[in-house]
């Protein structure tokens, strides 16, 4: 009798079934391609387009006003994922960027310089108002003054106080609350051409809570022994369109709740989740992984865990745009105070002991046996620190910890063999302690 | 006193009080040790020391409650960083290193709270990691606005302000009173007029009083109450219209970019020896980031602190320009100090300041104000590279010109 175990239990071997993309995937790319189909058509349809930014992100805002977003994060993302950043990096620093800053910025400077043609073929319309809702990351402002240069076009700020000591005092709340009557509400009426209408900011609202409830319930499935999600590498598609346009909407609602269902159905039939190669068969390691992951390699670097059997049970990336899962919900009772505490309790808006705190509850809870740090050399609100936390976790959990480290869409940043042969090392190390015990 | 050595080091100077003073201003910089916050603290028994991090924080408060404001500017090239390595990756500046060394190796034991302004991400997270590695000592995340809306940013500065006073009375200061902030913000003022006499005196003789000089004067001051420190500025002041020297052949420049991470003093030196005379900078900034002096008599001293971070603030990179003109506040500098050209000088991975300066050339070129940039640690060790940069760059400028 063969020793080898059955395709479908052995480490990072897919079954051939499986490759079928789950419906709610195609979903997600009609709901984009509709987008980005609205956003190359806003020129002659007169729709005006608001550049902004994920984390802290006014989304029911801007819908309730008929205006469009555009997040430029995504965007340097989608560019990294289609190999194009390289070249659109380069041509920011030949235009005088250093190397040593965020290469987000560089991408989507390269980008814009380059026609702005955005992750679906389409161009992207220049802004007609820059919405700086500066959240949880200091280059965001330099941002938006450095596409205020470029585009010369007006810009309001939603300054988002930090959240140092882990919780949200009255005068924080109260501060954007003011800012959005004061300043913002009122930029984004003017560009609509309209009053605000609350209630449907109030309609908004509430959908987004109903798609936010979807998405932990999605989030919390890994739990589940097997998961059936990986809340990393796959987690970045389940965030995509609660982060980015469509929070507050019907499609969104509709996304989540078929996401849902394919979790739920997944986890019943005791199945893990789709990696690039197809279902994940035997779930070896249990990690929790903090940071952004690498765009230029993304397929690569997650068959990096899946072959080996490593499924990510929780990621802080995934919580950038939004702490749902701590309870956190969009209510329409306070439209505005809902929208200030959504903003203040981003993730990267939280000072490093909350950080901390957080990722040792995740290893708990989600019973990891591990937890990694992807630490991107673009991004300083996630990566300064993260040697300390790595530290402090290991010492408060037990759970081995390990450190890679990469970029977000700068390909000159990410060296496969090395973070290869660290990830294996780590896995060895996990084995070693189970040995022990 | 701290600014007053003894007669044995007059005489050690031949009766030179303004190099007395200079001594004095470069010892107490290289003193990692903050030999002057020790004498503060003897002298004021139960006073608080608080240190503080680039580039702003609010002393008149500070003193107004019986503590002593200290910058923390990093270790600079006097220290080995051993252990602070070990908490950075290597794409991250050098300033948190060699602060967390310091406090790890007991440098920074004599302060009682570290205080870490809203400055870039990895200030921002410094504090953080401050909180868990010495968690019984106090400390605070200063969240300076970015709105400059008086009843907005204004408003909500003012309640940053209450709450960290507040704070540090838990902790053994003074409670907060209005007469006693009126008497910190005439205090201030004062400083302020000597630091702005002195910088007027390197714009018009800077071969009297080079900007190394002018640095080490007001560096030193970052520990002392403001007081003393305008008193030591306008006795050296009057001092140094007796020094015997002469004008030198050199381009005049404006320093940009090195607010936070402090360059080696040498590099400083290295600039002025190939040729630039810098009469302007924004090293020090937080001692000069108010640009207006305060009210002393104002019946809410706590609001015209607030309101004069909001409304004469300084231009720099870790403040939002809203819709301002951007470099409209360098090139006015530019003007109005009469100088040649821009020196970009910014420590390597400083956020801030690379992110900014893109847009401040792409102002220059406008201008036509010629440039040229380099970066630094505050631990580089090698000049030789930014000597033939500066030297070149001085001649360019005296060759073919400089403002249009």
């Amino acid at each position: 009798m063969s020793t080898a175990l059955p395709v479908r239990n052995r480490p990072g071997v897919a079954t051939k079934a499986s490759s079928q993309k789950d419906a709610s995937q195609d979903r997600q790319k009609q709901m984009l391609a509709e987008h980005f189909d609205k956003l190359e058509r806003a020129p002659q349809t007169g729709q005006k387009v608001v550049y902004t930014f994920v984390p802290g992100n006014l989304t029911e805002l801007l819908g309730a006003l008929d205006l469009l977003p555009v997040l430029p994060e995504i965007n340097a993302l989608q560019s990294g994922m289609r190999q194009k950043s390289a070249g659109y990096i380069a041509e920011a620093e030949k235009a005088g960027h250093s190397e040593d800053v965020c290469t987000y910025v560089k991408c989507d400077i390269g980008m814009l310089r380059s026609g702005n043609i955005g992750p679906t073929g389409t161009k992207i319309p220049p802004p007609d108002l820059l919405l700086l809702s500066y959240t949880g990351c200091f280059t965001f402002l330099k941002w938006f003054e450095l596409l205020r240069e470029e585009y010369q076009c007006p810009v309001v700020m939603l300054h988002v106080p930090y959240q140092p000591d882990g919780h949200v005092t009255p005068e924080m709340r109260q501060y954007v609350v003011n800012q959005l009557k004061d300043e913002v509400i009122p930029a984004l009426e003017k560009l609509a051409g309209k009053k605000l209408d609350m209630a449907e900011l109030q309609r908004r609202l509430r959908l987004s809570a109903q798609a936010e409830d979807d998405l932990v319930a999605v989030w919390e499935s890994a739990k589940h022994k097997p998961s059936p999600i990986d809340g990393y590498f796959g987690g970045v598609y389940y965030i995509g369109p609660i982060f980015t346009a469509f929070r507050g909407s019907e499609e969104a609602c509709a996304y989540y709740s078929e996401l849902r269902g394919e979790v739920e159905a997944r986890m019943a039939r005791g199945e893990g989740p789709s990696t690039p190669d197809g279902l994940m068969g035997e779930q070896r390691y249990r990690l929790v992984v903090e940071g952004p992951p690498n765009w230029t390699s993304f397929p690569d670097f997650w068959r990096m865990f899946a072959k080996e059997g490593a499924v990510v049970v929780n990621s802080t990336y995934t919580r950038v745009g939004g702490l749902y899962d701590q309870g956190f919900r969009h209510s329409p009772e306070e439209p505005l105070e809902s929208l200030a505490d959504y903003c203040l309790g981003c993730y990267t808006n939280l000072g490093i002991p909350s950080r901390i705190d957080l990722i040792e509850k995740y290893i708990k809870d989600y019973q990891a046996d591990g937890f990694l740090i992807n630490s991107v050399k673009s991004c300083n609100s996630f990566s300064a620190g993260q040697l300390l936390m790595l530290r402090e976790i290991e010492q408060r959990t037990g759970v081995p910890g390990g450190f890679i480290e990469s970029d977000l869409v700068d390909p000159r940043y990410f060296s496969k063999a090395n973070i290869e042969n660290r990830l294996q090392s780590y896995f060895q190390m996990i084995d070693a302690r189970r040995l022990r015990a | 006193m701290t600014t007053n050595p003894s007669p044995d080091t007059d005489l050690a100077f031949g009766g030179d009080r303004a190099s007395v003073l200079l001594a004095t201003a470069r010892a107490m910089v290289e003193d990692l040790h903050l030999g002057a916050v020790h004498r503060w603290k003897a002298a004021n028994p139960g006073g608080l020391a608080i240190g503080y991090m680039p580039v702003y924080a609010p002393r008149p408060l500070l003193e107004a409650i019986g503590c002593l404001p200290v910058a923390i500017l990093g270790g600079g090239d006097q220290i080995d960083i051993i252990r602070g390595d070990s908490y950075y990756q290597s794409y991250i500046c050098h300033i948190p290193r060699s602060t967390i060394e310091m406090g790890l190796g007991g440098h920074l034991n004599c302060l009682d709270g570290m205080v870490f302004p809203s400055l870039c991400d990895v200030i921002r997270n410094l504090g953080g990691m401050w909180k868990m590695l010495f968690p019984e000592r106090w400390s605070a995340y200063l969240d300076l606005p970015q709105n400059f809306a008086l009843h907005l940013g204004g408003k909500f500065y003012a309640s940053e302000l209450a709450r960290i006073a507040k704070e540090l009375e838990g902790r053994g200061a003074k409670p907060l009173t209005a007469e006693n902030l009126r008497i910190a913000l005439k205090n201030e003022n004062r400083r302020r007029k000597a630091i702005a006499v002195l910088d007027e005196l390197r714009r018009r003789e800077p071969w009297r009083l080079p900007a190394s000089d002018a640095y080490l004067l007001v560096r030193a001051g970052s520990m002392l109450p403001a007081l003393e420190h305008a008193e030591m500025l306008e006795e050296f002041a009057l001092a140094v219209k007796g020094r015997q020297t002469r004008p030198f052949d050199n381009v005049r420049v404006v320093l940009v970019g090195s607010f936070c991470e402090q360059p080696p003093f040498d590099l400083i030196r290295t600039l002025e020896k190939a040729g630039c005379d810098i009469i302007e900078d924004d090293l020090m900034l937080g001692l000069r980031y108010i640009e207006h002096a305060l009210d002393e008599e104002s019946g809410d001293p706590l609001e015209t602190l607030a309101h004069g971070f909001i409304k004469f603030g300084a231009a720099t990179a870790s403040r939002y320009i809203g819709e301002a003109d951007k470099g409209a506040a360098l090139i006015s500098r530019v003007k109005a100090t009469e100088a040649d050209g821009v020196v970009f000088a910014a420590a390597s991975f400083c956020d801030p300041a690379l992110l900014d300066q893109p847009m401040l050339e792409a102002a220059l070129d406008k201008a036509g104000i010629p440039f040229t940039s380099f970066k630094f640690a505050e631990n580089t060790g090698q000049f030789q590279v930014i000597r033939e940069q500066a030297g070149a760059f001085s001649d360019s400028v005296k060759l073919w010109g400089a403002v249009q």
